[in-house]
C-alpha cells in the first residue's frame, strides 16, 4: 500500500477550524442577545437558529446549492467579484458548515449566558468596567465551560457533516473532498483498506479530542460555589 | 456641594417618589421596612436601574431625564456593596480587589494597603470567594468598593445575612472608615441598631416615598416606640377589632388574611389598629396543624427567601394583602423544601402578638 492520503483529513480539520472561529465570532453576540432580550423577535430567531437540528441536511444543502450556484444571487455576485463559483468551492463549504453547525455553538453559549448571575456584572459596572471590559473580564472567564463546549461541538459537528457537503461541495480532491466524503467514496469503490485506515484515524482523533477536553475541563473547573 | 436625588417612577408594583438633598459627607441611612423601595432607590442612584429624574453629586450630573443626560454605572464613580457581596467567583480575594484598584479613575485618598488592613483581609488575599465565610465575603466586597475610589459609597443592607460576630466586624470597619475619610455614604437598612451606630442622619422611606432627612434621635422618636427594629424584624399589619369571645377569653381581629386571635384585651370593637408580627414569632408548616395551642394559623404563599444560605433565612410571605416575615432555621428551610410560590401555613401564638 502506498502512502496514506492526508488530503481529505487536513481539509476537514482546516474547514472545521475556520468554521468554528467564524461561528464563535457570530454566535457569541447572537447567543448574548438571545439570552438577554425580551423582544418578540426572540422566538422566531431561536427557531431559525435551531432549524438545522431538525432539517434533513440534504434539504439545507439543496437550498444552499441553489443560492450559491451561478444563478442564485450570492453565487452570481461571488462569480462576478472573484471569477469563481461559490458552490463546489472551499468558501461555499465554509458557508454551508457555518449555517449547519450554528445551533451547536449558539445553544451552549446561550445556556451558559443565561446561567450567568447578574450580580457580578453589575458589581463590575459599578467598579468602572465598561461593556466590553465586562465581557472580557467577567463573562468570558465565568462562561468558559460554555465556550469550550460550543467550540468542541461546533468543530466536531463540522468534521462529521456529510449531507450538506455532498450537496454543495461535491468531491473535488484538495478543494472540497473532506474526510467523510472520502470514506464514503472508498466504500463505494469497495476500497475497504483505505476506508478502514481513514476511519481509524478519524476515530482515534475524535477520541483524543474528547479526552483532551475532559482533562482540560477538570483542570480549569469553574468554582462550584455560586455567589 | 451636595448630593441631590430627585427620582420618580414605577418599579414593579412600587411607585418610587424621592426628593432628597443630602450633604456631601457623612453617612445617611435610608431606613424603612422591606418592600419600601430602599434597594430600588440605591440601584437607581448607582445607575443600575433607570428611573426618571435627576441625580447629581456636586457639579457632576449623573442623570437628568429632562436634559437627556444619562451616565451608565461605570461612569458614576460610585462604590456599591451588594447584599450578597457579588464577588467575582473566578478571581481570588486579591484579584477581586485588584479588579477595582486597576479601574479606579479618581486618584484621591485611599491606599491599597490601608484598605486591606482596614477590612482585615491581609491573610485572605490568596483565597477564592467560595472558600470564605459570609462575613469575610462582605469584607472583601467593602474593600473592593473602596478601592474603586468612589465619590459616593452605596451599601445595600450589607449586614443582612451575617451572624452577630461578622456584623460586628463590618460595623467596626465602617466606623473606622467614617473616622478616616469624609466619604459620603448611603446606607440602606431596616435595622435600627445599625442606624444608631453608623448614621449621621436618617431618611425614612415607606411605600416608595422619602421623608425629609433628620438626626437619628429625631427619627427614632417618630418610629415605633417598641423598637423592634433592633435586630428583630417585624411587620405591622392593619387590623380591626371584630369581637370578644368571653368564654374562650379571646379577642378577635379581622385583617385581609383572615382572623387574628389573641388573649383577651380591653379593645373597643370596630377600632382600627396595627398588630406587630415579629419574624421570629412566626413558624411555618406544610400541613395545617390540628389540635394545637397555636391560636393563629394563616394560609400563606412564599414570596421570597432571603439569606437562603445563612443559618436563619428570612421567608417573605403573602397573607391576604399583607406581607409577613418569618425567621426560620436553615434546617427547616430544607425540611419544608420551601421556594418562592410554595403554599404554607403560617402560625403564630396569640400571646406573641402586640396590638
Amino acid at each position: 500500500m502506498t502512502g496514506f492520503d492526508w488530503g481529505p483529513l487536513s481539509l476537514s480539520l482546516w474547514l472545521a477550524t475556520v468554521t468554528t472561529v467564524i461561528l464563535l465570532a457570530l454566535g457569541t453576540p447572537l447567543a448574548w442577545w438571545l439570552s438577554r432580550t425580551r423582544r418578540p423577535w426572540r422566538g422566531p430567531v431561536e427557531a431559525l437558529v435551531a432549524l438545522p437540528l431538525v432539517l434533513p441536511p440534504t434539504v439545507l444543502g439543496f437550498y444552499l446549492l441553489i443560492a450559491l450556484g451561478a444563478r442564485g444571487w450570492p453565487g452570481k455576485w461571488w462569480l462576478q467579484v472573484t471569477g469563481d463559483t461559490l458552490a463546489f468551492s472551499f468558501v461555499g463549504l465554509v458557508i454551508g458548515s457555518v449555517l449547519y453547525s450554528l445551533p451547536f455553538v449558539v445553544q451552549p453559549l446561550q445556556t451558559s449566558f443565561e446561567a450567568l448571575p447578574r450580580a457580578p456584572l453589575e458589581a463590575a459596572a459599578t467598579l468602572g468596567a465598561g461593556r466590553l471590559d465586562r465581557f472580557v473580564s467577567i463573562v468570558l472567564p465565568m462562561c468558559r465551560r460554555g465556550f469550550l463546549t460550543a467550540s468542541i461541538l461546533g468543530f466536531a459537528h463540522t468534521v462529521g457533516e456529510f449531507g450538506v457537503v455532498l450537496m454543495i461541495g461535491g468531491n473535488i480532491p484538495g478543494r472540497t473532498r473532506v474526510v467523510s466524503i472520502a470514506v464514503y467514496d472508498h466504500v463505494e469503490s469497495l476500497n475497504y483498506p483505505a476506508a478502514h485506515q481513514l476511519s481509524a484515524v478519524l476515530l482515534l482523533f475524535s477520541f483524543a479530542v474528547l479526552l483532551g477536553v475532559s482533562w482540560l475541563n477538570r483542570r480549569t473547573g469553574v468554582e462550584e460555589t455560586r455567589l | 456641594m451636595s448630593l441631590s436625588i430627585r427620582l420618580s417612577g414605577r418599579r414593579g408594583r412600587l411607585d418610587l417618589d424621592c426628593d432628597l438633598t443630602l450633604p456631601e459627607h457623612g453617612v445617611t441611612a435610608i431606613f424603612g421596612p422591606s418592600g419600601a423601595g430602599k434597594t430600588s432607590l440605591l440601584r437607581a442612584v448607582a445607575g443600575l436601574e433607570r428611573i426618571d429624574g435627576r441625580v447629581a453629586l456636586g457639579s457632576r450630573v449623573w442623570q437628568d431625564t429632562a436634559a437627556r443626560t444619562w451616565l451608565p454605572p461605570e461612569r458614576r464613580e460610585v462604590g456599591f456593596v451588594f447584599q450578597e457581596g457579588a464577588l467575582f467567583p473566578h478571581l481570588s480575594v486579591g484579584g477581586n480587589l485588584e479588579y477595582a484598584d486597576r479601574r479606579a479613575t479618581n486618584g484621591t485618598g485611599l491606599e491599597r494597603r490601608e484598605v486591606i488592613a482596614m477590612v482585615g483581609l491581609e491573610r485572605l488575599l490568596e483565597r477564592r470567594p467560595g472558600e470564605l465565610s459570609a462575613g469575610q465575603r462582605q469584607r472583601v466586597a467593602l474593600g473592593r468598593a473602596l478601592l474603586a475610589r468612589p465619590r459616593l459609597l452605596l451599601l445595600d443592607e450589607p449586614l443582612a445575612n451575617l451572624d452577630r460576630e461578622a456584623r460586628e466586624e463590618i460595623l467596626s470597619a465602617l466606623e473606622a472608615l467614617g473616622r478616616r475619610f469624609e466619604l459620603p455614604t448611603l446606607y440602606v437598612t431596616h435595622s435600627w441598631a445599625e442606624v444608631d451606630r453608623l448614621a449621621d442622619q436618617v431618611v425614612r422611606l415607606s411605600g416608595g416615598k422619602t421623608e425629609a432627612p433628620g438626626a437619628p434621635q429625631e427619627i427614632a422618636a417618630q418610629i415605633d416606640p417598641e423598637g423592634d427594629w433592633d435586630g428583630e424584624i417585624g411587620v405591622l399589619v392593619a387590623a380591626q377589632v371584630a369581637s370578644h369571645d368571653e368564654d374562650l377569653r379571646l379577642t378577635e381581629l379581622n385583617f385581609s388574611g383572615g382572623k387574628i386571635r389573641l388573649p383577651q384585651r380591653d379593645l373597643e370593637v370596630g377600632r382600627h389598629l396595627r398588630v406587630r408580627f415579629l419574624a421570629r414569632d412566626i413558624s411555618l408548616t406544610r400541613q395545617r396543624a390540628e389540635e394545637t395551642s397555636i391560636l393563629n394559623i394563616f394560609s400563606a404563599s412564599v414570596l421570597e427567601i432571603r439569606g437562603a444560605e445563612s443559618s436563619q433565612p428570612l421567608v417573605t410571605l403573602q397573607v391576604g394583602e399583607e406581607v409577613l416575615l418569618a425567621r426560620i432555621s436553615y434546617g427547616s428551610l430544607l425540611a419544608l423544601r420551601l421556594e418562592p410560590g410554595s403554599r404554607v401555613w403560617a402560625q403564630v401564638k396569640g400571646v406573641a402578638l402586640r396590638p
